[in-house]
């Protein structure tokens, strides 16, 4: 009976945690893996077909890239032609993706950038799947961007907040409360904030300036659609890692500040010596959910602009969704989810090597 | 020119008063030790010198030098503490070299002053470490080593060994003591630990929420204690204390004698007692002893003693170290 007793107690404790545990592995860990079939299959979300398996494709289809370097249309002398305009005429693109026998590499590709060279020429750059690239350099601009503006400022308010100063807790719960609010919500409301007719950001601008500042259509615009979503952005989560700095700031011991005081150690000093190295495992943590929070971003794009204008919020996430379920391509869709988890991974490991313990 | 100088210090937080009007002198050169029990603001008057904690009202001075307001670096003052205190990023070269970094001291400069401090403290060959690679005494020194290195006018420590075991801590009283003679300079030292006050000090400072009960050299608190509460404290075991009848036939409020001036025999005696239990220590012997109209009285006598608990004994008090106080006075 002794022997029976712990493996009786064990069935219990399997039981115990079988509900939890196959939610867990219904919603997280069997979609996982399906993803990752998925992406080597031709499957839809709904098709009478049979799923077939198509190998790499769907990867190259994501990531095929070429390149072209073209000379503009020119006159009998030489000189290129210009349109009415007043831009250099150049050959149309499809002259060399559509069935071109002698640019068999870049056929159905479509231009992503190009960079002009010296006499008029340029060289362009051709992807298969333009707006994919265009999402992935999106959203590699937005972590590059808000996860070192997140982490500094949040760490800045920590600091602040860190002060035993009457009313703080105030200011702590002031910090945090965007954290509490659902990011749709907060979406919604800066969708009116950054309203180009009547919005508060162009109102305020405006009552800066005296009158003098122009209004602008902030989330309609090309050029500031996404910096403005990656400002939300940053205002929304920073009272989270503030939170978290914060709990990294009350680990370091108070003599440790003493001692540098009686040392005379200046306020930066104290930052570098006491404050920034009693910090280093916080930091790690940080940055690590900062990226991964960074690289998700979808909520934001889904209710602000989906992805527009012009392709200038497009973002992996968003992507992801739209091909899998808009376009119903769930293996296009799950493609583009293996590729952000193999690159959040990557990025993961690496942070952690260089942030490894050295001693 | 290092004597530290309390002009009428008062410490209050919000209405509470921890320390009321201090009027103290630390001779330079000494070794003073503030002693007391827990919350009697000990570490706040240490604190008080250091900077670490502002004054209310009154003027500290160091070497005549009016320091009250000053910053904590500027006093010419250095601290070990309790918890030590150590930088767990940096290795003990580092740490003990941190307020030359600070200042920016050169390299080759800065290398000679901490080998100086290493040799002296036995660090040289543990240089290269972390704090968490290091033994609870090797830390103590280490901070040691950093405050050394401050070259101050003034050593402070508080309670410096407390986080260490019992053999530890006897042998770094040693080695504390032996650096003040090394170096010379006013040492103030916080404890609670009579034994540390007794063994270390040229100077006592016995304080009780933060007055001064008494100021003397140990064997002045230990042979003539200002009242009662000096004399429970200082010694140990503690001093007998007993008060009411029996004290009152004395002629006193309060009638005190050590235990070690107490002599204990199985056949005659003053007084005659039960033998509630002894603790036998080799060297020598703790007896507690019921005694009618006074209450448990604490014996102790030289070698062993093979008395069964319960058993009858008769103890004789050394009449000549009778200490009796009236008034919370000694009389």
């Amino acid at each position: 009976m002794t022997d029976g007793k712990p493996k009786s107690q064990n069935k219990v404790g399997w039981l115990m945690a079988l509900p939890a545990s196959s939610l867990i592995i219904l919603f997280l860990i069997v979609p996982f893996l399906l993803a990752f079939w998925f992406s080597f299959t031709n499957q839809r979300l709904v098709s009478p077909n049979p799923t077939e398996f198509v190998g790499w494709s769907n990867f190259s289809d994501l990531m095929g890239v070429g390149s072209l370097t073209i000379d503009p249309k020119r006159d009998a002398e030489g000189k290129p032609v210009y349109k009415a305009n007043g831009d250099i005429q150049y050959p149309r693109m499809r002259t060399f993706t559509r069935n071109n026998p002698d640019y068999e590499h870049l056929q159905g590709m479509r231009e992503w950038f190009s960079i002009p060279l010296s006499n008029d020429r340029k060289w362009v750059v051709l992807a298969k799947d333009a707006l994919f690239m265009k999402a992935l350099t999106n959203t590699l601009l937005f972590v590059a961007i808000v996860a070192p503006i997140q982490a500094g400022l949040a760490l800045l308010l920590a600091l602040l907040i860190n002060q035993k100063l009457p009313g703080i807790n105030l200011f702590r719960t002031i910090y945090f409360m965007p954290v509490v609010i659902s990011i749709v919500v907060v979406s919604i409301l800066w969708r009116f904030i950054y309203d180009g007719e009547n919005g508060l950001l162009n109102a305020i601008l405006g009552f800066l300036s005296f009158g003098l500042f122009e209004p602008v259509d902030w989330l309609g615009n090309p050029s500031t659609a996404l910096g403005s979503i990656m400002a939300m952005s940053i205002w929304q989560g920073v009272g989270f890692h503030m939170i978290i700095w914060l709990s990294g700031l009350q680990t370091i011991p108070g003599s440790l500040y003493e001692a540098a005081a009686l040392e005379g150690a200046k306020r930066w000093q104290v930052f570098r010596y006491v404050t920034w190295p009693g910090l280093r495992n916080t930091a790690v943590l940080i940055m690590v959910v900062i990226t991964m929070q960074a690289f998700a971003l979808f909520a934001q794009v889904d209710v602000m602009t989906r992805g527009g204008p012009v392709d200038s919020t497009q973002s992996l996430v968003f992507q992801s969704v739209q091909r899998g379920y808009e376009k119903q391509d769930i293996a296009g869709g799950s493609a583009i989810a293996v590729v952000l988890f193999l690159m959040v991974l990557s990025i993961s490991l690496i942070q952690r090597y260089m942030s490894r313990d050295r001693s | 020119m290092s004597t530290v100088k309390f002009n009428a210090v008062n410490k209050t937080y919000g209405k509470v008063t921890v320390v009321p009007g201090l009027n103290l002198e630390i001779p330079e050169g000494s070794f003073t030790v503030l002693v007391g029990p827990s919350g009697c603001g000990k570490s706040t008057v240490l604190r008080m010198i250091a900077g670490l904690e502002s004054v209310s009202s009154g003027q500290i001075t160091i070497g005549g030098e009016d320091v009250t307001h000053k910053e904590p670096a500027d006093r010419g003052i250095a601290m070990v503490f309790q918890s030590y205190a150590l930088y767990p990023h940096m290795t003990v070269e580092e740490n003990i070299g941190f307020g030359l970094t600070l200042k920016k001291t050169p390299k080759a400069e800065k290398a000679r002053i901490v080998k100086e401090a290493s040799e002296i403290l036995q660090l040289d060959a543990l240089l290269k470490r972390k704090p968490k690679d290091l033994s609870g005494g090797q830390r103590q020194r280490v901070a040691i080593g950093r405050a050394i290195v401050r070259n101050p006018k003034v050593f402070l420590f508080d309670e410096p060994l407390s986080n260490l075991d019992a053999s530890l801590r006897g042998q770094m009283r040693v080695e504390i003591a032996e650096l003040h003679k090394k170096i010379g300079a006013t040492m103030v030292y916080v404890t609670h630990d009579q034994v540390e006050a007794m063994t270390m000090a040229d100077q006592i400072v016995a304080l009780r929420a933060g007055e001064i009960e008494q100021v003397g050299t140990p064997m002045d608190l230990y042979n003539t204690p200002a009242n009662p509460f000096v004399a429970g404290f200082i010694g140990s075991p503690k001093m007998n204390l007993i008060e009411g009848e029996f004290a009152k036939r004395h002629g006193c409020e309060v009638y005190g004698i050590r235990a070690e001036h107490i002599d204990l025999d199985e056949q005659q005696g003053e007084w005659q007692g039960v033998l509630s239990y002894a603790e036998n220590l080799g060297s020598d012997t703790i007896s507690h002893v019921m005694v009618e109209g006074m209450g448990s009285l604490t014996v102790r006598s030289e070698g062993s003693v093979f008395i069964k608990p319960g058993q009858t004994v008769y103890l004789t008090p050394r009449k000549e170290l009778v200490h009796k106080f009236s008034g919370d006075k000694r009389i």
